[in-house]
């Protein structure tokens, strides 16, 4: 239970700086943003004094408040949901837009994730029992080439290859709407999975070798252990050997990467989305930088920071679930 | 987090040299044992190879470039053809031009800032471990927060507020990626510092700093080597990553900003593959070169995972001799990478 | 079928090694782990197997219980396994475990040439195939390994540790009986059963040990053997280890294998003990004899490198030199290099365990000295003692 406490904590904490940093970063940043962006935003029409507020107060440079007061201020803001409005669509806040993103990027990014993992996992350990063996031999060094593939290129690759000159799967968007409006239709849900396969495909794919190669090296380590051997001489099972015994102690250290990776999944799923123009957060915070839309921005960044930090708060829950050793009070 | 084994492919012991060794004998001991690896270990001879490839195309290539790589031209987004071998841009810059010194720029950038982030990620972990306490607490906390963070969101919003240039995107990649090495780095440290000829250096009155980075950062040179390593792929990646984005100056030729130039001018959709397929392929390959450096020293350090040579009772002696050189030396530096030192 | 019709007194053995050869096939030579080994263990015997690092005793352990890791592989030679017939009940003077039924477990443990079991035909253990095997492991032969630390499933309790071995060799029995069992081995062993569901890392290293031996009782098997059980443990612990499995011995009725690097152990726990040099057997006899009389020089050397407690003052010597490299071991008798005796046949001729010159009592060594061909009269103990003190002293071999 302490430990549990523990990371709580720990994390509560790392959103805490998350948010700092959120609000610092503007008032650091060198130049006067404002100016900048009220003059793009003449050149599509008038700028109200009252947009001009807005654009101030965001940026906090009604500067008769102490910085501290803005602080709170800022804080308050965020704990009421209240995240300002977006540049682009001023004057729509910039939940509602995230609201109708997140879902897209989650069902992506859930999907591949779980995928890959548990594919590569399996792929791993099959990998680490066979080891010597054709299969281990000729995907051991296909999945090491395939790591430092770039999940964007890759993406690229992808939908070059499949949609452009093959014309099997449509070229951007997560469903066709020209024809089609969302809702709980069969047809809206099936052009949703023709848009949603092939960047589901890429980041699978890419992230594949990385789950592939650490579980391989890590149950080739365990199978090395005394406690296999002694499981081979009670004469169990090769199944309940290689599960119960190898992969359940080597499983570990990817459980930890799994939580690491959920922060690169992200990240590679930006890119993805970018590539893919699939309608997700990733896609909107391009589109909020190419716009300068600062308040996106820094929103987004605060949406995807906690998606992660939850994530790897139930990673670390999971692994202290998994590995007993770990309940006890640790000392540095 | 907990200071659990990280899954990236470095599961290395600490190459033991003797500390009482005299400096150019160590840095002797240093390129033979990196001699030696690359020698021994298939993986890392051809990811040396490939990486050697493309320092020299970096140093050398811009010499020979067919045409200035920003000199525009009538003729745009034409096909490889045997005057432009990669084709034209959009304003009908050369590509392959425009290839190779991408390559000086990327590779260059890569290996500098994959070099900042090693030396910032060493100097953490090296003062936290050795000096405990405090120090050690907060730097480990912000080392944690630093890890839990999602790090291309942060660089994108850090990227998107500063004037766009190199030198954002290295300083943005530097305070995204130093906290991992320095973890392991700072429990490399923790348990080098409990051995006793740390503690007789202390004994002998030696300065602090001298036995930071004389006796204790020596025999951590394997994990920062392979740290290095890894910590330029994620580098070149990110690099690449915040360019297609537009977060780079686009007006210098890099592998990452021909690709957003490639997207900006509708690349994918106009079927210009000449264009955004090598510049791709230069990361990837670069990137698989370096990955395969570092699971061939994952293998030389750890025997376990060395590929196994199918056991046969009939192989005669001598085939065995021709396959392995002769493990006869035994002495400290040279060995001491061949055997697995685990404390 | 032609039903064997040989009575249990006659058949009394349990386990017959037979020329056993084990290689390990590394990249600069192959190393001989275990040459040309061959014993006997009868029921209920204790067989102690002394030798230092590097003799193969271990591997010899590993070898029979077939666990060798690749590139280790046995070359050579039989293991022959005596199961002991459905007829045969197991003299136990008080059983306080009940000796678990077959009933429900498939019965294909036949040997090459297809008889059923009933008839007392041994079983060549190196024959088997991967499912034979798994059938034989642990119900008839068990090992208790070096390290219980290590041997232990670190992310599985000790109950779910001794019930996988039941369902997986028992699986008629309950759910219910199977806890019934693992409470029983607790008890066994002197474990409280609470600690039924704690973590290896829980539990202390005596504690962990006894966990092992009662993972390794779970099925009463017919042997056990233990590789330097108590090596990892202090002296107190180590005592009340071996207490325990001499008691257990007495209530379950097994045979057992100890190896062990010190020699004081066995000779006062083992039956018979056999003494290993550099892969080979060089001497087998039983403990008394081993103590009146070792025969070996390199026995003499094992038993006499720890001072007595009282007696005259006089200068160790140890044995001087350290074991071969496996991967050359030297001609004719591996250990000349080292002894204090040997003399111009010792490098050309291999030495065969063989009686003493004249000895009726079962003790054999592998030594030239006791070989009437070369030497008309066997040295006495009192020569090999000489012999060493020569060594200590400094005055060179005889």
């Amino acid at each position: 239970m302490r430990h549990v406490i523990r990371r709580f904590l720990f994390y509560i904490f790392a959103v805490w700086v998350a948010i700092t940093i959120d609000f610092f970063i503007p008032r650091l940043a060198p130049g006067d943003p404002v100016a900048a962006l009220v003059g793009k935003m003449s050149t599509k029409g008038y700028v109200t004094p009252q947009m001009q507020q807005t654009l101030s107060a965001m940026f906090g440079l009604n500067t008769n408040d102490p910085l501290w007061l803005q602080y709170f201020r800022y804080l308050g803001n965020l704990l009421h949901g209240n995240f300002g409005n977006s540049i682009q669509y001023f004057p729509t806040p910039v939940m509602t837009i995230i609201g109708q993103d997140i879902g897209w990027s989650i069902m992506l990014g859930g999907v591949a994730v779980i995928i890959s993992f548990i594919l590569g996992c399996l792929l791993g350990i099959i990998a680490a029992w066979k080891r010597g063996s054709a299969l281990d031999t000729s995907l051991s060094p296909a999945m090491n080439f395939l790591s430092a593939i770039p999940y964007f290129w890759l993406a690229l690759l992808t939908l070059y290859v499949f949609a452009y000159l093959l014309n099997w799967f449509p070229l951007s968007g997560g469903y066709d709407s020209a024809d089609i409006d969302p809702g709980w239709t069969f047809d809206f849900i099936g052009s949703a999975i023709q848009h949603t396969f092939l960047p589901a495909l890429t980041l699978v794919i890419a992230s594949l070798a990385g789950w592939m190669l650490t579980m391989r090296n890590s149950m080739i380590t365990t199978l090395s252990e005394d406690y296999v051997l002694m499981a081979k001489a009670k004469g169990l099972s090769e199944r309940r050997i290689m599960f119960r015994y190898a992969a359940r102690n080597a499983v570990l250290p990817n459980i930890t990467g799994f939580a690491i990776a959920i922060g690169a999944i992200v990240g590679g799923q930006l890119l993805t989305e970018m590539v893919f123009s699939f309608p997700g957060i990733g896609y909107a915070l391009l589109q909020a930088v190419n716009q300068q839309d600062y308040a996106m921005i820094q929103s987004i960044f605060l949406i995807i920071t906690l998606a992660v930090l939850g994530a790897n708060f139930l990673a670390d829950m999971l692994y202290a679930f998994l590995d007993p050793r770990v309940r006890i009070e640790r000392g540095a | 987090m907990q200071t659990q084994e990280v899954p990236r492919p470095t599961n290395i012991a600490p190459i033991a040299l003797l500390p009482s060794n005299p400096l150019h004998t160590r840095l002797l001991n240093v390129l033979l044992i990196i001699w030696r690896a690359m020698t021994i270990s298939r993986k890392v001879a051809i990811g040396s190879a490939i990486v050697g490839f493309f320092i020299v195309v970096g140093l050398f290539g811009p010499f020979f470039m067919p045409y200035n790589p920003n000199a525009t031209s009538n003729l745009f987004i034409a096909p490889p053809s045997g005057a432009h071998w990669l084709g034209t841009t959009v304003v009908g810059e050369d590509i392959f031009s425009q290839l190779i010194y991408g390559t000086r720029t990327s590779v260059f950038w890569g290996l500098a800032t994959g070099l900042l982030v090693t030396v910032l990620s060493v100097l953490v972990g090296l003062i936290g471990g050795y000096f405990g306490g405090w120090t050690d607490d907060s730097l480990t906390l912000a080392t944690n927060v630093s890890l839990v963070l999602p790090a291309l969101p942060l660089a994108i919003v850090l990227a998107a507020y500063f004037p766009r240039g190199p030198l954002t995107i290295a300083m943005v990649i530097l305070i995204t990626n130093w906290a991992w090495q320095a973890r392991v780095l700072r429990s490399q440290t923790l348990s080098l510092r409990s051995r006793e000829f740390v503690t007789a250096a202390r004994a002998s009155g030696e300065h602090t700093w001298r036995i930071i980075f004389f006796e204790i950062f020596p025999n951590e040179i394997g994990l920062v080597v392979a740290g290095f390593v890894s910590t330029t792929i994620y580098v070149i990646l990110t690099w690449a990553a915040l360019e297609f984005l537009g977060l780079g100056d686009g007006s210098i030729p890099s592998w990452g900003s021909m690709l957003y130039w490639a997207q900006q001018a509708g690349a994918l959709g106009g079927g210009l593959w000449w264009w955004f397929i090598p510049p791709g392929f230069c990361i990837a390959t670069l990137g698989a070169g370096l990955a395969l450096i570092n699971f061939g020293i994952d293998e030389i350090a750890d025997p376990r995972l060395r590929p196994e040579r199918p056991v046969k009772a009939t192989k005669s002696k001598k085939e065995f001799h021709a396959d392995r050189l002769s493990e006869a030396n035994h002495d400290s530096g040279v060995g001491g990478l061949l055997r697995n030192e685990r404390a | 079928m032609v039903t064997n019709l040989h009575t249990n007194a006659q058949t009394n053995t349990l386990l017959e090694v037979k020329n056993l050869n084990v290689d390990y096939l590394a990249s600069n030579g192959t190393v001989h782990a275990v040459t040309d080994v061959s014993f006997t263990l009868q029921r209920g015997e204790i067989l102690g197997l002394a030798g230092e690092s590097g003799s193969g005793k271990s591997t010899l352990a590993y070898a029979i219980t077939r666990l060798l890791r690749s590139p280790a592989m046995i070359t050579g030679g039989e293991i022959l396994y005596y199961p002991r017939s459905s007829q045969e009940e197991r003299n136990t003077s008080r059983v306080t475990l009940t000796r678990l039924s077959r009933n429900g477990k498939r019965e294909h443990k036949k040997n090459g040439n297809g008889h059923s079991e009933d008839e007392k035909q041994p079983i060549d253990l190196v024959q088997l195939s991967p499912a034979q095997l798994r059938d034989i492991r642990w119900d008839e032969l068990a090992i208790v390994f070096q390290s219980a630390m290590n041997a232990l499933n670190p992310v599985m309790t000790v109950r779910a540790q001794i019930m996988d071995v039941l369902r997986t060799h028992r699986p008629h029995m309950g759910p219910d009986s199977r806890k019934q069992r693992a409470l029983e081995l607790m008890q066994l062993v002197g474990i409280a059963p609470d600690r039924l569901r704690s973590y290896p890392h829980e539990l202390s290293g005596g504690m962990r040990q006894r966990a092992i031996i009662a993972i390794a009782l779970a099925l009463s098997p017919e042997i056990l053997i233990l590789d330097e059980p108590t090596t990892a443990l202090d002296v107190v612990v180590q005592r009340e280890i071996l207490t325990e499995i001499m008691r257990l011995r007495e209530t379950l009725d097994f045979s057992v294998i100890f190896i062990t690097h010190d020699l004081s152990l066995l000779l006062e726990l083992a039956d018979n003990v056999a003494i290993m040099y550099a892969g080979r057997i060089v001497e087998k006899a039983s403990r008394r004899d081993l103590y009146l009389h070792p025969r070996h020089p390199y026995s003499f050397g094992l038993l006499n490198s720890f001072p007595a407690l009282h007696g005259p003052r006089r200068r160790m010597s140890g044995i001087p030199g350290s074991p071969p490299d496996l991967r050359a071991v030297p001609t004719g008798c591996s250990f000349h290099p080292r002894c204090p005796l040997a003399f111009d046949t010792c490098h050309a001729v291999l030495p065969l365990l063989q009686p003493a010159q004249g000895e009726e009592n079962g003790q054999i060594v592998a030594c030239h000295l006791y070989d009437s061909r070369f030497k008309a009269e066997p040295p006495a103990t009192a020569d090999l003692a000489r012999a060493y003190e020569a060594l200590a002293e400094g005055r060179g071999v005889q």
